[in-house]
């Protein structure tokens, strides 16, 4: 086993940057797209039961099935890979979101209106950092989900350590099987832990202390 | 020496500002009316409010005050009417504009508990655009004003504060940017009464130095009588049942309902209205933390007084010591000047004996402007003022049933 990592060390420490660093991206973008679509949202509330219901829909398309009907739009590569991994990404980050934003106290909105806040500032300054520490909450379970969802992201031969994982299966039997196999999971959830003590340190960073719990 | 020069601006702000600073606002005809419902909410509302006065709008739920003084400053959109801050019609303005001009104060202080005091207090200057050492100094002088010692409260965040602090800061903010005009919706609500009885009392204080135009809505008749100096009694509807000084309401009232409402033992509600500054204060013995206790118990034993009053380096009391307690000391301590419980010196006859009641001292210690050392009061000067007073009122009313 160890014979197996040394032989392979580098191309081991590639794949995992490469690992993390899909997810990253993806979790990042992710974030963006589903607290705009939040604020969409909790500003026109007729939307609010349309988009649970599809973010409901959304974790049960199983991710190989949403691979393979990205595979004719997106070809194979890391653009399909990184598409299906932001889609899983956004929805449990856009659930947080919008009961996040929907938590802020009315009355301290209506405060910010009363001192003579635009729309834009009092969203910038009012409710998203009083609704931050939820929508954190989110972005770190969609990291640890969306670790799991970029390994699948190997069948199409997108980047990451989800080939050892192929390989592995690929070869049962054979010699290193199993060695591909370990080495790709575990891989991916020291990646995973690592990824979350990130975001906690990110919390500490940027959730105030007024609100800190 | 950056102490004195504080203290000196403070002092020039002080002078500059006694004239009246607030403007006066018109309501012409005014009506609100949600959509699905018969009868309006507000149904055409006429007032003059006086640049420079109090005036409380009182009434029982639902009677479309805090309605009416939504509309003011537009977080509540009038049906019809026109409602006018110094001769400007506000919908004239953009309701953004307008709402940095006028100060906004709600139940609790409604601090944004994300953001420090300091922060909090910004806001509206920010939104202006003042620079940063003009806003930095205004925060200071409105801590000041307050009564929260800038140094230990500007990082501080809302829920680190009291109850009392939060609404303090929540009064600092809505003046922040000197509005002409101050809204206030139940300002006081939700604190316990000794607390709320202090905060009316600085609020009267900080209106003796700015002189603004304040719009304040309450449901408590007793909170009007004592902070205003005008009353409007709203019937459901925003009537106006009557819209007078409080001293014409209490001895006259309009009607059936206005009785009703200022409630019975109108003669006991006199003593809300008069106040602590009609009675000759008196002196005693003071003594500034840091002082020799020996020479302070010397004084104070050479007049006959059996405690000191204990003033900070701003000439704010702090404590109110007994001798014995201060025996064992080499200097005067310094004290949390919140367990001193004092009057300020517009503060009812109620809320005096109110105090002395809670006091040890048969007494409490009365404030000026910036909680500022004035004197003391003692129960029997109260008592000997009320007897006056309610010779004067039997005098009134035999004349009247003889006339």
């Amino acid at each position: 086993m160890w014979q197996f990592i040394t032989d392979r060390s580098d191309q081991i420490v590639y794949n995992t940057l490469q690992h993390a660093n899909l997810v990253i991206q993806a979790v990042a973008l992710a974030t963006v797209i589903a607290v705009a679509l939040a604020v969409l949202i909790t500003r026109v509330p007729r939307l609010s039961g349309l988009a649970n219901a599809l973010s409901a829909i959304g974790l049960t398309i199983p991710s190989f099935a949403l691979v393979g009907l990205l595979l004719p739009l997106a070809g194979i590569g890391a653009t399909t890979a990184f598409i299906a991994v932001t889609f899983y990404a956004v929805l449990p980050i856009l659930r947080n979101a919008v009961v996040g934003l929907q938590g802020v106290d009315k009355t301290l909105l209506e405060s910010s209106r009363g001192l003579g806040m635009s729309e834009l500032t009092s969203l910038w300054r009012v409710r998203l950092p009083l609704a931050w520490p939820v929508i954190l909450a989110g972005v770190r379970t969609s990291m640890q989900m969306s670790m799991g969802i970029a390994a699948i992201a190997a069948y199409v031969l997108g980047p990451g350590l989800g080939g050892y994982i192929f390989t592995g299966l690929a070869q049962i039997g054979g010699a290193n099987a199993v060695n591909y196999a370990v080495v790709g999971t575990v891989g991916i959830v020291i990646v995973a832990l690592l990824a979350d003590l990130l975001l906690l340190l990110l919390g500490r960073l940027t959730i105030s202390k007024g609100i800190r719990a | 020496m950056t102490a004195t020069n504080e203290t000196q601006s403070v002092g020039q702000d002080a002078a500059r500002n006694s004239e009246v600073s607030g403007a006066e606002i018109r309501l012409e005809g005014v009506v609100k009316r949600y959509a699905g419902q018969k009868t309006p909410a507000v149904d055409s509302l006429s007032l003059t409010i006086p640049a420079g006065e109090i005036v409380m709008l009182v009434g029982p739920s639902g009677c479309g005050k805090t309605t009416s003084l939504k509309m003011i400053n537009r977080l509540i959109e009038p049906t019809s009417g026109a409602i006018s801050i110094d001769g400007k019609d506000v919908r004239k303005q953009g309701h953004d504009e307008l709402r940095r001009h006028v100060g906004y104060v709600i139940q609790g202080g409604s601090l944004f508990p994300h953001m420090t005091v300091e922060k909090n207090i910004a806001i509206v200057p920010k939104l202006l655009g003042w620079d940063a050492s003009r806003i930095s100094d205004r925060v200071d002088d409105l801590l000041d004003l307050v009564g929260l010692d800038p140094a230990k409260y500007r990082k501080r965040y809302p829920r680190e504060l009291s109850g009392g602090q939060q609404q303090r800061v929540g009064v600092a903010r809505g003046l922040a940017a000197d509005p002409p005009v101050l809204l206030m919706d139940e300002p006081f609500g939700a604190v316990d009464p000794i607390t709320r009885q202090r905060l009316q009392d600085e609020l009267l204080s900080i209106q003796r130095e700015l002189r603004k135009t304040i719009v304040c809505v309450t449901h408590d008749i007793d909170e009007a009588i004592k902070l205003g100096d005008r009353i409007v009694i709203l019937q459901e509807g925003a009537h106006v049942a009557q819209y007078d000084t409080p001293e014409n309401i209490l001895a006259a009232p309009a009607d059936d309902f206005v009785s009703d409402f200022v409630g019975s033992g109108s003669t006991l509600k006199q003593l809300s209205l008069a106040r602590v500054n009609e009675i000759d204060l008196a002196d005693w013995t003071t003594a500034a933390v840091g002082d020799s206790a020996a020479e302070a118990i010397r004084k104070a034993q050479t007049v006959g007084h059996d405690a000191v009053v204990v003033l900070d380096n701003r000439g704010r009391p702090v404590a109110w010591p007994w001798l014995r307690q201060l025996r064992n000391e080499d200097r005067i301590p310094s004290y949390d000047p919140e367990k001193l419980h004092t009057l300020d010196s517009r503060a009812t006859l109620n809320d005096a004996l109110d105090t002395m009641l809670t006091s040890s001292h048969g007494g409490a210690v009365v404030t000026g402007d910036r909680d500022q050392y004035l004197g003391v009061i003692d129960f029997t000067s109260v008592t000997d003022h009320m007897r006056t007073l309610e010779q004067q009122a039997a005098a009134a009313t035999d004349g009247q049933a003889r006339g």
